[in-house]
């Protein structure tokens, strides 16, 4: 049965109505339940899941709160809208316990006009004028919002070139600016390798292995996911580029995105000619040769990218990456690798970048690779709720995170869908991420942990290969995280590119790859 | 690059817009953090948003400038007291003034019959309660809105052919505006009660209370009525919920001069009994002030500034400067607050009343910050919370009052001149300090408390100023 109850004029964010939602499907005898706003698209997507009928969705306006469940009986609803009113009210008296809270930037700004950085994360097609709001006001921007339109970037870019500002996104998760991790980010040491980065995950991940490598941190930019296409012009890289070469603080500066287009390559060289401090790009997909007569230091994954950091941080000449002391010796893990018969390699991701750097590693060797950010359009995976072949997934993206928290945040999903894999047959190996620091869930970890065993008693034959993106000093403990999955059966590689590569070991070693 | 590499030297201090999340985690790091709670505009309706753009136009801003400065500029004096026959419009033995737009008989609420019903009595147009309903239902009554009056009165707003005024001119703009005396507490007409207690008060207030004040007035000259409400506003008063200043304070104008002009005794202590016997008794005035502020910034062209606020107890109106004389409507909200002994919510009739002119003109609700006395009773758990209140009604207006101004709040103004893009905006509604009468007819107030103005009304005026555009 559903039950629906309108919530008239109770306005939530998006993610915390999507974290309400999870808890309450937590509940036994909960089928399915969803708590958002009521607005057009909203109301649509719950009466096509069957979660709201017509009449009551009549009644729900787009500043009013609406909750769907389907339950197996009356009691249970109870219990669910009994523990939502706990979770709505834990939600105002936090605020009041918390930081001071204001209904509009406007109030909030009056009132703290030594504010100097916004951090905005609202619907991309009403971001422009709270950014702009920011602006006007002097205060630099961090926009996580993705969908904002183009044009309104570049508007906001300029503005913010013109008064000499920041603004890093749209769809900018990650960022450190003095020591504070922004959004999505890892408690690093500091230190003199500043980075700039078109990419969230991959910002944590090189950020990451530099600080286990004994490397620090001066400033971690962003600059949002399509700052070096041809339409923005690289504008925010050729900024913190700038920015970074006049931060006294900063020594080796790092630069993290997919290839750009080929204008904004040239500017970007152009650039870098003109800064004296060494330069390290890695430019994922990218030929290494784009930086042939440069001074710029091309890498091609991530961990490169970090360890030619920190060794040019240290004024040590950039050798072999099989030199790093963070190359683990994988022949004592050959021994435990579980004969299979099963083929084929499922990915599944909650970082963008580190599957797309998991892709680049495998689609040649694996003579191609199903994705929903497939490499070749030949392999677009059509259906994303069923692997296929050799099958890598960016669970962040749209089609996963429509209506439901980014994994990230939430890794039930993710979860679910280790079990999934491991139902299917022709799946030998299963290759995941675990992304810790502020802004990610309290324990990611532990959520593998609870799949993967559920997923061996069925199938002791799979091969678990994962890394965990993480320090010490996260709030979640790196070690912590990594001896949980050990303990749980997990093949646990420091890095991403080296999961990647044992991946490759465990198919060499079963025969279904040559080498 | 100043800027930036400024940044990377400064200590954050982050205003996080959205994602609760975000600010937690900063919090964790110990960093400077404000949250924003952002809404989207206009709910997300992406029509609203549209007229919004429309309305994001020099000649909207330039012309609620105009009215801002007008309502800052005007000088409410009290001048008179006059009878209704001699000074209303077409004002005739059967017309009956009453508050909020008109409505037919079947859709008024109880206490509106009610009072309807008494004041026919009153008017001598029928004997008994039931005869006085056949009248009306014989269509023989005349309903009209007081505002149509130039006039305004509490709750029901009874105005009758043979009903004394305040008279109160705004000497900068030579404008008019009435009101009636303020009956007293409980059983009243202006919450619905017309038993015959009720009528042989309002006959005594007619025949012996009324030229009194004449006379006083006479004496006195002119008293300057926006001078007492910003002495009342330091004195702990918001002048809707709360006027024991500001009755204290106008009962010391008058005295002198009601002793002067009046020798006899019982009479003098008949008179001087209710003037301080009722702490209300400035509500009326201030609301005539408030009407003949706003009267004067009718008719702006492009103007959203809202001139009228008003409720009869079905529909909750607005009028808007720039749309003249049209009430923009939507259903009334039922108040929240605390009851009598022996009354509960469920007795409770919708809001109602002209009353909510005060907080048109920006105080009332919207000065709830200067009167921590009424905090708890209109439904406030703290004065930060009343604070809060009057913080957020700066969101929606075009500006600050300079005259009428908030002690507790370091004597910031009132927020003043509602701008209806604003509150369709932001989200934040007009928050209103009223009364409450019994849902029956002929049984009085029973608590009071807080009530905001419904969304609707300001979709709509945008909306049709849109059009106009």
């Amino acid at each position: 049965m559903v039950h629906n109850v309108i919530k008239k004029n109770k306005y939530f964010d998006s993610v915390t109505l999507m974290l309400f939602s999870s808890k309450i499907e937590d509940i036994k005898g909960v089928n399915q339940a969803a708590v958002m706003m009521g607005t057009n698209h909203n109301k649509v997507l719950m009466q096509d899941s069957g979660l709201l009928n017509k009449e009551q969705a009549a009644d729900a306006s787009a500043n009013d709160l609406i909750i769907g469940i389907d339950a197996e009986s009356q009691e249970v609803v109870d219990e669910a809208l009994k523990l939502l009113e706990e979770q709505f009210s834990n939600k105002s008296s936090g605020k009041e316990a918390g930081a001071k809270t204001y209904k509009t930037f406007d109030q909030a700004i009056k009132e703290t006009p030594e504010a100097n950085l916004s951090v905005v994360s609202i619907p991309g097609r009403f971001a422009k004028s709270e950014v702009m709001k920011s602006l006007k006001k002097g205060l630099h921007v961090m926009l996580y919002s993705d969908n904002v339109p183009l044009e309104d970037e570049i508007a906001l870019k300029d503005y913010a070139l013109e008064n000499d500002l920041l603004m890093m996104g749209p769809d900018c998760g990650t960022a450190i600016i003095n020591g504070v991790a922004l959004g999505f980010a890892n408690v690093v040491s500091r230190g003199s390798i500043g980075l700039t980065a078109a990419s969230g995950t991959g910002l944590q991940e090189v950020s990451v292995i530099v600080d286990k490598l004994g490397g620090g941190i001066s400033q971690a930019l962003g600059t949002g996911g399509r700052d070096l296409s041809a339409e923005i012009e690289g504008r925010m890289m050729l900024f913190t580029l700038e920015a970074l070469a006049n931060d006294g603080a900063t020594e080796v500066i790092g630069l993290i995105s997919k290839p750009p287009s080929e204008e904004v390559m040239k500017k970007i060289v152009d650039k870098a000619k003109n800064i004296d401090k060494p330069i390290v790009a890695c430019f994922l997909g990218g030929d290494p040769d784009l930086f042939k007569g440069t001074d710029i230091i091309g890498t091609t994954t991530l961990e490169e990218a970090a360890y030619a950091l920190v060794k040019t941080s240290k004024g040590e000449k950039v050798d072999a990456i099989s030199n790093s002391p963070l190359h683990e010796e994988t022949s004592g893990l050959h021994d435990k690798i579980p004969a299979s018969n099963a083929p084929y390699v499922r990915g599944l991701y909650t970082g963008g970048t580190l599957a797309y750097e998991a892709l680049l590693l495998l689609h040649e060797k694996l003579e191609g690779v199903y994705s929903n950010i497939a490499l070749d359009k030949k392999f677009d995976l059509k259906d994303l709720t069923t692997s296929r072949e050799n099958t890598i997934l960016d669970m962040g993206e749209d089609y996963f995170t429509e209506g439901k928290p980014h994994p990230m945040i939430d890794p039930k999903q993710r979860a679910e869908r280790i079990v999934q894999e491991a139902n299917d047959e022709e799946t030998g190996v299963v290759l995941l991420d675990c992304v810790l620091g502020h802004g990610s869930h309290e324990d990611p970890a532990a959520s593998i942990v609870k799949a993967v065993k559920e997923a061996k008693s069925k199938r002791s034959d799979i091969a678990f290969v994962a890394s965990v993106t993480g320090t010490k000093n996260d709030p979640q403990d790196l070690e912590k995280s990594q001896q949980a999955l050990k303990d749980a059966g997990v093949f646990v590689l420091p890095t991403n590119r080296q999961a990647v590569l044992f991946v490759l070991e465990v198919l060499k070693k079963r025969g279904v790859i040559n080498g | 690059m100043a800027k930036v590499n400024k940044l990377f030297s400064d200590k954050l201090y982050v205003a996080n817009i959205g994602i609760e999340n975000f600010t937690l985690t900063l919090q964790e790091q110990n960093v400077n953090t404000v949250h924003v709670d952002w809404s989207p505009p206009a709910g997300g309706d992406e029509n609203l948003a549209k007229v919004l753009d429309i309305l994001s136009d020099e000649r909207v801003e330039k012309a609620n400038k105009e009215a801002f400065d007008r309502i800052n500029d005007s000088e409410p004096m009290l001048v008179d007291v006059v009878m209704a026959k001699d000074v209303l419009p077409g004002m005739k033995k059967n017309t009956i003034g009453h508050a909020g737009p008109t409505l037919p008989w079947k859709d008024m609420c109880g206490p509106l019959q009610g009072a309807i019903l008494g004041a026919i009595v009153y008017e001598g147009l029928a004997d008994s309660l039931e005869e006085a309903e056949k009248l009306v239902l014989n269509d023989e009554i005349e309903f009209v809105s007081n505002h149509d009056l130039d006039a305004v009165g509490p709750m029901t707003g009874m105005i009758t052919y043979s009903m004394p005024l305040w008279k109160v001119e705004n000497k900068t703009f030579g404008n008019i505006a009435y009101t009636t005396f303020n009956e007293g507490l409980g059983k009243v007409m202006r919450f619905g009660a017309n038993g015959p207690d009720v009528i042989e008060k309002l006959k005594w207030l007619e025949k012996e209370f009324a030229p009194v004040m004449k006379s006083t007035l006479k004496s006195s000259g002119p008293i300057a009525l926006k001078v007492i409400m910003a002495k009342a506003l330091a004195m702990g008063d918001e002048m809707h919920q709360r006027n024991n200043g500001a009755t204290s304070m106008m009962v010391r104008e008058l005295m002198p001069h009601i002793v002067k002009t009046q020798q006899d005794n019982k009479e003098l202590h008949a008179i001087t009994e209710f003037l301080t016997g009722n702490d209300q008794f400035f509500l009326n005035l201030a609301m005539v002030a408030g009407k003949a502020v706003m009267d004067a910034v009718k008719g702006i062209e492009y103007s959203t500034v809202v001139t009228a606020m008003s409720r009869n107890g079905t529909n909750f109106g607005i009028r808007i400067s720039g749309m003249g004389d049209t009430w923009f409507e939507a259903p009334v909200n039922q108040p929240e607050g605390l009851y009598f002994p022996g009354f509960t919510a469920e007795d409770a009739n919708p809001d109602i009343g002209d009353s909510t002119i005060v907080e048109t003109v920006g105080v009332g609700g919207f000065a709830m910050g200067s009167a921590p006395a009424v905090v708890r009773f209109v439904g406030a758990s703290s004065v930060d919370e009343a604070v809060q209140y009057s913080k957020d009604m700066q969101l929606i207006t075009v500006g600050l009052s300079p005259t009428l101004v908030i002690p507790t709040m370091n004597f910031v103004g009132t927020a003043t001149g509602i701008d209806a893009r604003k509150v369709v905006e932001t989200g934040i509604l007009p928050v209103i300090n009223t009364g409450m009468a019994h849902k029956k007819p002929g049984i009085g107030q029973v608590g009071a408390g807080i009530v905001k103005a419904p969304s609707q009304c300001f979709e709509k005026a945008v909306k049709a100023l849109g059009e106009k555009m």
